[in-house]
C-alpha cells in the first residue's frame, strides 16, 4: 500500500523537529530554522547546531476552517509564528486553547504532539506545537 | 540584445470547465496567441503551470503541450515557480529571445484545479509552502497569507473593513472582462460576512478555484519587422527574485523584498519608474497580497496602500489603474498560469483592445506575478512603442 | 459522568457508584507517547540530569501508538537520551508501567546505570456504552530513578505478586477491552494487592501504621478505599493520592499520578506505599521514604493538581470525535 508519511523523512527532520535543533550562521549570528545549508541572509556556510529555547510569545496566528486532506479532526486548526525567546522565529500549531482565547504576544511553550496519521495502518508523524504557558506560571 | 516584442495574445475564459482538460484549454489559448500573431511558428515552447504532477498526475508537461500543440521537434519544458509560474515562465522565454538564439517564443499557462475535493486541491496548493516544516503541520496556503495579513492589520492599525475596499473593486472591475470567472459586483458587507477560510482570511479575499490557460508569443525586433500586424507592445524590463520559501526565515512578516528587487530592476532596464506606470496587473491572491504588492512596487508608503484604496487611489481612472482585469480575485487565478493572464492583458490594454475595463492612452504597464506567500516574484515592465 | 450516562441510557446511581466525577481525556493531537514525553520532561526537570546519561526508558502502556514500534526510542531520541539506552514499551495491563519502575530501581541499584526512567501512559478507552467508559481515561506519570543521594524518595523495599487470573483483556486485534465484571475484584484486584501489599509489609517488617500515604491503583473512585480498609489503613493516608475521582483511571497513569501527587506534598522522613495493580493479574507494592530534597525539587515542574485543575469540558459528540470513536472514511 502506498505511504504518504515516508519512514526516511520523518527519521531525518526528527531531532530538528522534536528538539528545535536549528542552524545557527557563525558568519551573522542568524538563526536558521528550519534548518539549512547555508545562511538565507549571508550566504555563508558556516553554520553550526543550536537547540533553541522552548518558550516564546506568538507574533501572528491564524485558526485554519477549510484544512486539507488528513487534518479534518484537528478542525479549526491554529497555526502561529512563535517568536522564541532567543529572537528566532518557528511556525507551529497552537494547541490546548480554544481559538477565541489565542492573541498576539501571549506566552507559549513548546510541546511535542501527535500531527497527523498516515491512515490506519501507516506511519504517525509527530511534532512540536505551542501551548499557553505553564510551566512558567508554576515557577511565579 | 533584442528588443522583446508581445506577437499575440490568447487567453481562456476562467472557471470550472469540467469538460475541457488540460490540452483543451491550453489549444484554446494557444492557437489564439499564434492566430493573433498571424500565425508565427514558435521555435520553442515554454509551458507555466504548477500542480500537474500532483492533481494531473502529469510531468513531461513542456514535450506534453507542446506535441499536443503540433509544436514538436523543438525545444519545450515546464517553468514551475508555485502561483508565480506564469511571470516566472515569460521572464524564461523573455531571456531566450532576448539573448539572440530564439526568434519566436510561445509562453502557455495552463491549469486544472477543478477535478478534485477542494481539500485535495488545499493540500496540492499547500506545497508552495516548505513540505518538511509548514505542510506538515497542516498550514495551509491560505493559513500562511492569513499569519501575513493579521500581521499586517495589527502592526499598521489597518481595520476588516479597509481591507475590503480592494475585494470590492476586484469585483466591480471585472464586470465587463469576458474572461472573468466572477463577474458580478459584491460590497464591503458581503466580504465581512464570508465565510472565513483561514481567520482572517474570508472566503471573499480569496482568489478562487478555477481552470484556464493564457499563452503570450514573443518575438524579436527582426521577426516583428517581417509580420503582418506589427506588433505594438514590448517588454521593456524584466526581472525575477526569490526569498526563502519558509516564513520563519524570512527577514519580516510584513515585507515581500524579492519583490521590491525584481521590480526595482524591470524598473531600472525600462528607464522608468513607479509614477510612469498607467496600469498594472499585480498578483492578489488573498487580499493580503494585493495591498502588500502595492507598496513594495513603489505605489505607496508601507502600511498605507489600504487606507490609499478607501480614498479612491488605484480605482478605475486613477494612475495607475490597478487590476481592470478584476484581478486574481474576480478575473480568476488557475495558479500556474496567472503570471501569463496578466502580461496578456497589459497588452491588451497597451493595444488598445482589452475587452474589459479599458484604461485609456496607456503607455505603460507593469505586471507582477507571486510564488508562494512571497518567495518567487517576477516583475515586467510594457511599453507601447 | 452524567453526560456519558445521559447519551447511553444509564440509571444515574450507576456513576455515582463508582465514586467518579469526570474523567480526562487527552487531545486530538495527544496520544500515549506525547503524554508520556511530557510526564518524563517534567521529571527530567525535577531530577536536574542531563538527558544523556539516563541508560534505560521503559514504556509502560496498553494504549501504546503502534503494536511494533517502540514509544520508548521515540521518547528517548525526542528527549536527547538516546542511543546509549535500553529502551522497550511494557504491557501489563495497568501496571506496565510499574514494571518498568521496578527494572529501572533494579538497573540502578545494581549499578549498571546512573539514571533511569520509567514511563507509565495511556488513553484508556473503553466500548462505547459499556460501564467501563464512565472510568477509562489518559493520563501519565514518570519518574527519574537515580542514586539515593540525588533521590527525593528512597526505596526502602519492594514485593510484587502476579499469578494467571484473567479478570480484564484485550485481544490482539481488538479495539476495546473485555472483562470478567465481579471477577475483576476479588480474585483479582483485592487477591493480588493485599497479596503483595502483605508480602512486602513482611519483608520488611512494617505495619500498616508505618505508612503515612497509601497509594493504590485507582480504576474508581471506591476500590482504593476499601482495600485500604481491609489492610488497616485509614481514608486519610489513601484521599491524597486518590485522583480517580476527579481524572477517571488513567491506567497505567493510575497509582504512579497518585504518588506523583503525594510527592507534591509528603514531607522529608515521610513514608509513603505505592501499590499498582494490573490485570492478567499482578501488582507491585513499594514503600519510599521521602527525603530532604523533596522541598527543593518540588516546583520545578508543573505539580499534579496544576494539570487537573487546567482543564475544559467537552461533550459526548466532541469527545467522541476526539477519542476517535466515530466511523468515517479519513479524507
Amino acid at each position: 500500500m502506498p505511504l504518504n508519511i515516508s519512514p526516511a523523512r520523518i527519521w531525518r527532520e526528527r531531532t530538528y523537529r522534536y528538539r528545535l535543533v536549528a542552524k545557527r550562521c557563525k558568519k551573522c549570528g542568524r538563526i536558521i530554522y528550519p534548518p539549512r545549508p547555508a545562511c538565507p541572509a549571508c550566504g555563508s556556510r558556516e553554520l553550526e547546531d543550536i537547540e533553541l529555547p522552548r518558550t516564546g510569545v506568538v507574533e501572528t496566528y491564524t485558526i485554519i476552517y477549510t484544512v486539507m486532506d488528513g487534518f479534518r479532526d484537528k478542525a479549526p486548526l491554529p497555526i502561529a509564528i512563535v517568536r522564541l525567546d532567543n529572537g528566532a522565529k518557528v511556525l507551529a500549531p497552537l494547541t490546548d486553547i480554544d481559538p477565541e482565547e489565542i492573541r498576539t504576544g501571549m506566552r507559549v511553550e513548546a510541546v511535542l504532539r501527535r500531527i497527523k496519521r498516515d491512515g490506519e495502518h501507516g506511519l504517525i508523524a509527530y511534532g512540536v506545537a505551542f501551548r499557553p504557558a505553564l510551566y512558567e506560571q508554576r515557577k511565579q | 540584445m533584442t528588443r522583446v516584442y508581445v506577437a499575440g495574445v490568447g487567453m481562456t475564459k476562467i472557471g470550472r470547465h469540467f469538460d475541457k482538460g488540460f490540452l483543451d484549454l491550453a489549444a484554446e489559448a494557444a492557437f489564439k496567441a499564434i492566430d493573433d500573431a498571424g500565425g508565427v511558428e514558435p521555435e520553442a515552447v515554454v509551458v507555466t503551470n504548477m500542480m500537474s504532477s500532483r492533481l494531473n498526475e502529469q510531468d513531461s508537461l513542456g514535450a506534453y503541450i507542446a506535441a499536443g500543440l503540433g509544436l514538436r521537434h523543438r525545444p519545450a519544458f515546464k517553468v514551475e515557480a508555485a502561483c508565480g509560474s506564469g511571470g516566472a515562465g515569460v521572464f524564461n522565454a523573455y531571456t531566450m529571445v532576448r539573448s539572440g538564439l530564439f526568434d519566436a517564443v510561445l509562453v502557455v499557462g495552463v491549469e486544472k484545479m477543478t477535478d478534485y475535493p477542494t481539500s485535495t486541491v488545499t493540500a496540492a496548493l499547500a506545497q508552495a509552502a516548505d513540505a518538511e516544516y509548514e505542510l506538515y503541520y497542516g498550514a495551509s496556503f491560505t493559513g500562511l497569507n492569513a499569519l501575513m495579513m493579521r500581521y499586517y492589520m495589527e502592526k499598521y492599525g489597518v481595520s476588516r473593513d479597509e481591507m475590503s475596499e480592494w475585494p470590492v473593486m476586484m469585483h466591480s472591475n471585472a464586470v465587463s472582462n469576458p474572461y472573468a470567472q466572477f463577474r458580478r459586483k459584491i460590497t464591503k458587507e458581503d466580504v465581512a460576512k464570508s465565510q472565513v477560510v483561514a481567520d482572517p482570511i474570508r472566503l471573499l479575499d480569496s482568489s478562487p478555484i478555477g481552470d484556464g490557460s493564457a499563452a503570450v508569443l514573443l518575438v524579436s525586433e527582426e521577426l516583428a519587422k517581417k509580420l503582418p500586424n506589427k506588433p505594438e507592445v514590448y517588454i521593456a524590463g524584466a526581472w525575477m527574485a526569490v526569498d526563502t520559501v519558509e516564513l520563519s526565515n524570512r527577514d519580516a512578516l510584513d515585507e515581500i523584498p524579492a519583490a521590491r528587487i525584481a521590480a526595482e530592476k524591470a524598473y531600472k532596464m525600462a528607464g522608468l519608474g513607479p509614477r510612469d506606470i498607467d496600469v498594472i496587473e499585480i498578483h492578489d491572491a488573498f487580499t493580503i497580497n494585493g495591498v502588500m504588492l502595492l507598496e513594495e512596487l513603489g505605489f505607496a508608503p508601507r502600511g498605507e496602500a489600504a487606507k490609499l484604496l478607501n480614498e479612491g487611489r488605484f480605482h478605475p481612472g486613477d494612475k495607475p489603474t490597478a487590476n481592470p482585469s478584476g484581478g486574481l480575485k474576480a478575473r480568476g487565478h488557475p495558479v500556474g498560469t496567472t503570471g501569463v493572464y496578466q502580461v496578456a492583458e497589459i497588452t491588451m490594454q497597451l493595444r488598445g483592445d482589452f475587452p474589459g475595463l479599458r484604461v485609456d492612452g496607456a503607455e505603460a504597464g507593469l505586471t507582477t506575478s507571486m510564488g508562494g506567500d512571497g518567495s518567487s516574484l517576477t516583475v515586467h515592465v510594457l511599453r507601447h512603442i | 459522568m452524567e453526560e456519558i450516562a445521559r447519551i447511553w441510557g444509564w440509571e444515574p446511581s450507576v456513576p455515582r457508584g463508582l465514586g467518579v466525577v469526570e474523567k480526562a481525556i487527552a487531545g486530538p493531537d495527544e496520544d500515549s507517547l506525547t503524554m508520556g514525553y511530557e510526564a518524563a520532561l517534567n521529571a527530567i526537570r525535577r531530577a536536574g540530569v542531563d538527558p544523556s546519561e539516563i541508560k534505560a526508558v521503559f514504556f509502560g502502556s496498553e494504549s501504546k501508538p503502534y503494536a511494533v514500534k517502540p514509544a520508548a526510542t521515540i521518547i528517548a531520541d525526542a528527549l536527547g537520551i538516546s542511543p546509549e539506552t535500553m529502551a522497550s514499551d511494557l504491557e501489563f495491563a495497568c501496571r506496565a508501567g510499574s514494571e518498568g519502575l521496578r527494572a529501572a530501581l533494579a538497573l540502578v541499584e545494581a549499578g549498571y546505570m546512573r539514571y533511569a526512567l520509567a514511563i507509565g501512559s495511556d488513553t484508556a478507552q473503553a466500548n462505547p456504552g459499556n460501564v467501563l467508559e464512565f472510568t477509562a481515561a489518559s493520563g501519565a506519570a514518570a519518574f527519574v530513578v537515580g542514586p539515593a543521594e540525588e533521590s527525593v524518595a528512597v526505596l526502602e523495599g519492594v514485593y510484587t505478586y502476579v499469578t494467571d487470573t484473567p479478570d480484564f483483556w484485550r485481544g490482539a486485534h481488538s479495539k476495546y477491552p473485555l472483562h470478567g465484571e465481579g471477577f475483576t475484584g476479588e480474585p483479582a484486584y483485592f487477591a493480588h494487592i493485599i497479596g503483595a501489599v502483605k508480602g512486602l509489609m513482611e519483608s520488611l517488617g512494617l505495619r500498616a501504621e508505618d505508612f503515612d500515604y497509601a497509594v493504590f491503583h485507582q480504576p474508581n473512585g471506591k476500590f482504593p478505599l476499601r482495600v485500604g480498609s481491609r489492610l488497616g489503613i485509614p481514608r486519610e493516608k489513601i484521599l491524597p493520592g486518590l485522583v480517580t475521582p476527579v481524572i477517571g483511571n488513567t491506567y497505567n497513569g493510575s497509582a504512579l499520578i497518585g504518588f506523583a501527587r503525594v510527592l507534591d506534598q509528603a514531607k522529608p522522613g515521610q513514608r509513603i506505599l505505592v501499590a499498582p495493580f494490573g490485570s492478567g493479574a499482578g501488582s507491585d507494592a513499594y514503600s519510599f521514604v521521602v527525603t530532604d530534597r523533596i522541598e527543593e525539587r518540588r516546583d520545578l515542574a508543573p505539580s499534579v493538581d496544576t494539570y487537573i485543575e487546567r482543564k475544559k469540558y467537552v461533550d459526548y459528540g466532541l469527545y467522541a470525535r476526539m477519542r476517535g470513536i466515530i466511523e468515517r472514511i479519513p479524507e
